[in-house]
């Protein structure tokens, strides 16, 4: 068994009405010690109304190995943006 | 001295000489994650501090500041309850002071909030909160190292043996209490105790700690007397405001 405690990714809620935003990671024993420590790491300048904490190792990651084949083919397809319609004047800015 | 001012002060220097204290672990806690949550709790009694000293000089109304009482009174002056002065040592001994220090507190701070003093009314109900948080944390790690290894175990032991007999000094009242008391600017102590006994028996229970009955109880320190750890932290504290009087930085 590892003497080290398990990495925690920590997101936190800005305000009401946004998502929880990815904003690092800490060490904790267990997921409740883990949402104090992110409270004493994360929030201490009021950045947060809310806060979610997911062990790190339950995270499953895009392999970077295949970045490219994942996301390169997109890179050309700039149809795939709704950005060739004409807007009417009567829409205004959108 | 006006009981209003001796029992702010009483408050005031607990949390003072308990921050500065807390705030030695900045930079040496066993991990960052309780680095930070240690300095964030230092910072938290020392601005409570600010508060108590902001009420004492008021209602002494001598011209004193708040800067005045902490760093240009002596030994004698300081009416903080003594498990507050009490050594770091190890984690262990910092975190279960804290624990002690916020069982006591918590109740204390929840009663203020219906004090009849308006500026004490005022600060508790700003404070309290602060307060719940730092026994959710203090009490959660006190369980998990009591009930954890072998050695997180016996050192968490340690340190409940050789900090309870200065819990007591928390708990004792004196005729200055009991005057504030029946004003009910204060609530009356044995309701504090009775909180603290509680939460306390609970917890030990849960981290599989025995509270010691030896009925040793070290008080004095809220009369200005103090222990030996003392005079090195008002030492350490006050040299550089006492050898530059006017600096500001």
């Amino acid at each position: 068994m590892t003497k080290e405690w398990p990495l925690w990714e920590i997101f936190i809620r800005g305000q009401h009405g946004l998502s929880h935003r990815h904003v690092g990671s800490l060490h904790a024993p267990d997921a409740h010690m883990a949402l104090k420590n992110a409270r004493d790491v994360y929030t201490r300048r009021n950045e947060g109304v809310s806060i979610w904490v997911m062990e790190s190792a339950k995270i499953t990651a895009s392999d970077p190995d295949a970045a490219e084949q994942n996301f390169a083919p997109s890179e050309t397809k700039i149809y795939r943006h709704p950005t060739f319609y004409e807007i009417p004047d009567e829409i205004g800015a959108m | 001295m006006a009981p209003l001012v001796t029992f702010c002060l009483r408050m005031g220097d607990t949390a003072l000489i308990l921050g500065q204290q807390t705030a030695a672990w900045c930079g040496h806690a066993p991990v960052l994650e309780e680095d930070i949550a240690f300095a964030n709790m230092g910072l938290d009694l020392i601005g409570q501090t600010q508060l108590w000293y902001g009420l004492a000089t008021e209602a002494e109304g001598a011209g004193r500041t708040p800067d005045d009482l902490a760093f240009l009174r002596s030994e004698r002056q300081f009416l903080n309850a003594q498990l507050a002065e009490r050594p770091n040592v190890d984690f262990a001994h910092a975190l279960m002071r804290q624990y002690l220090f916020d069982a006591w507190h918590l109740p204390m701070q929840e009663a203020l909030c219906h004090s009849s003093h308006d500026g004490i009314r005022g600060l508790a109900q700003k404070t309290v909160k602060e307060v719940r948080y730092h026994i959710d944390r203090s009490r959660e790690l006190i369980v998990r190292l009591g009930d954890g290894s072998d050695e997180s175990h016996a050192r968490m032991q340690g340190a409940l043996d050789a900090l309870w007999p200065y819990a007591a000094d928390l708990l004792v009242t004196d005729a200055v209490e009991a005057e504030l008391a029946q004003q009910g600017v204060v609530p009356g102590l044995d309701r504090v105790r009775t909180a603290f006994d509680a939460e306390t028996a609970a917890t030990m229970a849960r981290a599989t700690l025995a509270i010691p009955d030896t009925g040793q109880a070290r008080t004095g320190g809220r009369t200005g007397i103090h222990t030996e750890a003392m005079g090195y932290i008002l030492a350490e504290m006050q040299s550089v405001p006492r050898a530059f009087p006017d600096a500001r930085w």
